[in-house]
């Protein structure tokens, strides 16, 4: 019996440490576009190089995770929420580290007096995804706090959204740029903002799962 | 010979442990939170402890209602109920072995034209109502207490669940031994006043009595048809009515287990009766309907949100089959027992009850039980009045007309 517990308690660190990935994730893409928008390229491509990693180490533990819950049969009334919770919420992870890359293979020409939107588009983006794992940690310690946390989720997708519009109002109102500039830099800021709607997304599902855990 | 009379019951037995195994360990087997051969171990060893140490009180009852005290007699009767029981769920029918059972005596007192001790058959028959209801009430104060506790406690979804695989493992094994304290004497009940066991010296550890040798037999019996044949009814139990997860399981079991528990329990009788509170009568309950009140318990308490009223409507319509059906076709196989295979189906030679050794101890009249009990009958047999301040009378042993 002992051993069972043993067995719940490894599988509990490694979820823990999974969703620690997905925050190193975050604070690595926002140090990696500060960097980018800063012109600090080599500090850049350091960065980018610890996501892609971390996103490799997210992908296995995932899988390890699942693995586990199946052959254990733990769970069982709550595996495919678990499940597909991880898969989701390691989607956003990987649309992160996917962005990030984008940065360094299509190389936007990024305009400096709308830096200070597109940080504040990263930074809330990042918010969703850092309140969506505590979310996901809520569901599996305590319940109660998940209502809270994915308000703060749908909260920080919201302000990522107006601040994407913001910037795209702005970039196709000037002139002096060529259309196929406007439309790369609009595609940079999409791609963030796509950040914030899934880890809404996952929340939503959250949400479901939540109330199924109510006894 | 006397063995093959036992078979009987020993089919009941495994009738009983097939249904109601799945009773205890259904869902939790068929969430697969615990092994099937953890649940069927756990459940037969707790089956034959609870049987052993504590299926006295509720068989005294049953003895009361009607004491079938020859060996082809109770085979008629155990075989009847069980037969009963195994059509019934052949049918898809939900069924209590408790009420084949008692049906099958009655039958076998109206055959025998032995008097019924209507205070017990109301005690039991009250049961029937009372044990779904308390079942229910037990579940509804469980669901909030665990509600509340769950919801201060920020315990990981993964500790909850090696908790809960605990808990199933736990209130399985108390259900286990209230099943086996409580329907033993289903299972043995009718054998118990023509036992065919001696009292065996344990040396300093006392005696290991007939009665507990029958509930040994009786118990292992309810232990293999849990191993042979609870499986397939434990994969697809628990769902019919309404959804339960394995802590709602938990709940229900553990409500149902008190209700077994607190009708068998000899040990709580003695200290209700100790500090003056009204005493239960310890009577065999049906683990089936106890567990369907605490189901329907569950389902209330959060909302009545997906109970299946028409299976509720099918399972109530098998409790009031069951008796007629049991109770007829014991008469009936009485009848031929009796007139085709020749074979004394009621013991009517006068013994006097200090000679008779056959008898288990427990029943024979002791200073403590003087009151209760009257010496009565041309069989020489005691049994309990039914008032037990009065006298049974003369049991006149005629058959029934035309037989």
């Amino acid at each position: 019996m002992a051993q069972l517990f043993t067995k719940h308690k490894q599988i509990e660190g490694e979820i823990d440490d999974f969703l620690d990935l997905i925050i190193e994730s975050g604070l690595l893409f926002k140090k990696g576009v500060h960097f980018y928008l800063d012109g600090r390229s080599e500090e850049f491509e350091v960065r980018l190089a610890d996501l892609r990693r971390l996103e490799k180490d997210a992908d296995n533990l995932r899988r390890s995770i699942e693995t586990k819950l199946y052959l254990r049969t733990l769970i069982p009334e709550f595996r495919g929420d678990v499940l597909g919770l991880l898969e989701h919420s390691d989607a956003v992870l990987n649309k992160i580290a996917d962005t990030l890359l984008l940065f360094s293979v299509e190389i936007p020409e990024t305009l400096e007096d709308m830096n200070e939107l597109h940080y504040d588009l990263a930074h809330n983006a990042i918010d969703a995804s850092e309140n969506m794992v505590k979310a996901i940690r809520a569901y599996f310690r305590e319940l109660s706090a998940v209502r809270d946390n994915i308000k703060q989720v749908q909260f920080s997708r919201e302000e990522t959204n107006r601040i994407a519009e913001k910037y795209k109002r702005d970039l196709f109102q000037r002139t002096n740029l060529r259309l196929s500039h406007k439309i790369h830099l609009r595609y940079f800021a999409h791609n963030i903002e796509s950040i914030a709607d899934e880890a809404e997304d996952v929340c939503d599902r959250l949400a479901i799962a939540a109330i199924k855990r109510y006894i | 010979m006397e063995w093959i009379f036992l078979l009987s019951g020993l089919f009941l037995g495994w009738s009983l442990g097939a249904n109601d195994g799945a009773n205890i360990f259904g869902t939790a087997v068929g969430t697969r939170m615990v092994k099937f051969r953890t649940a069927a171990l756990v459940a037969t060893i707790f089956v034959i402890l609870g049987a052993v140490i504590s299926g006295g009180g509720t068989t005294e009852t049953l003895g009361q209602l009607g004491a079938v005290n020859a060996l082809a007699g109770s085979f008629t009767v155990a075989l009847m109920a069980g037969l009963t029981v195994t059509a019934m769920t052949n049918m898809k029918l939900p069924v209590s072995t408790s009420q084949a059972v008692v049906s099958a005596i009655l039958g076998w007192n109206l055959f025998t034209g032995s008097p019924t001790d209507y205070k017990a058959l109301v005690e039991i028959v009250g049961t029937w109502i009372f044990s779904p209801i308390l079942a229910g009430i037990f579940a509804i104060l469980l669901y909030f207490l665990v509600r509340k506790v769950l919801g201060n406690a920020r315990i990981h979804m993964l500790q909850l669940d090696a908790w809960t695989r605990l808990g199933l493992i736990v209130v399985g094994a108390f259900g286990a031994y209230s099943l086996g304290a409580n329907n033993i004497a289903n299972v043995m009940g009718m054998f118990v006043f023509a036992n065919p066991f001696e009292s065996i010296s344990m040396g300093g550890a006392g005696q290991f009595t007939g009665t507990q040798q029958l509930f040994l037999l009786g118990s292992a019996a309810i232990g293999v048809g849990i191993f042979t044949y609870s499986y397939r009814v434990m994969i697809t139990v628990g769902n019919d009515i309404f959804k339960l997860t394995p802590i709602l399981a938990l709940i229900v079991v553990l409500a149902k287990s008190l209700v077994l528990f607190v009708f068998a329990s000899q040990g709580l009788e003695r200290i209700l009766l100790t500090i003056g509170l009204p005493t239960l009568p310890l009577v065999p309950v049906s683990s089936s309907q106890a567990i369907i009140g605490a189901i329907i318990g569950v389902a209330l308490a959060k909302g009545r949100t997906g109970i299946n009223y028409n299976t509720i409507g099918r399972i109530a319509s098998g409790w009031v089959i069951t008796p007629i059906i049991a109770a007829a076709l014991c008469f009936m196989a009485l009848f031929f027992v009796q007139n085709v295979f020749e074979q004394e189906v009621v013991k009517r030679e006068a013994v006097s009850a200090e000679v008779r050794t056959d008898i288990p101890e427990e029943y024979r009249i002791t200073q403590n039980k003087q009151h209760h009990y009257t010496t009565i009958n041309m069989t020489g047999f005691l049994a309990p009045c039914p008032n037990r301040h009065q006298s049974h009378g003369v049991v006149t042993g005629s058959l029934p007309a035309g037989l």
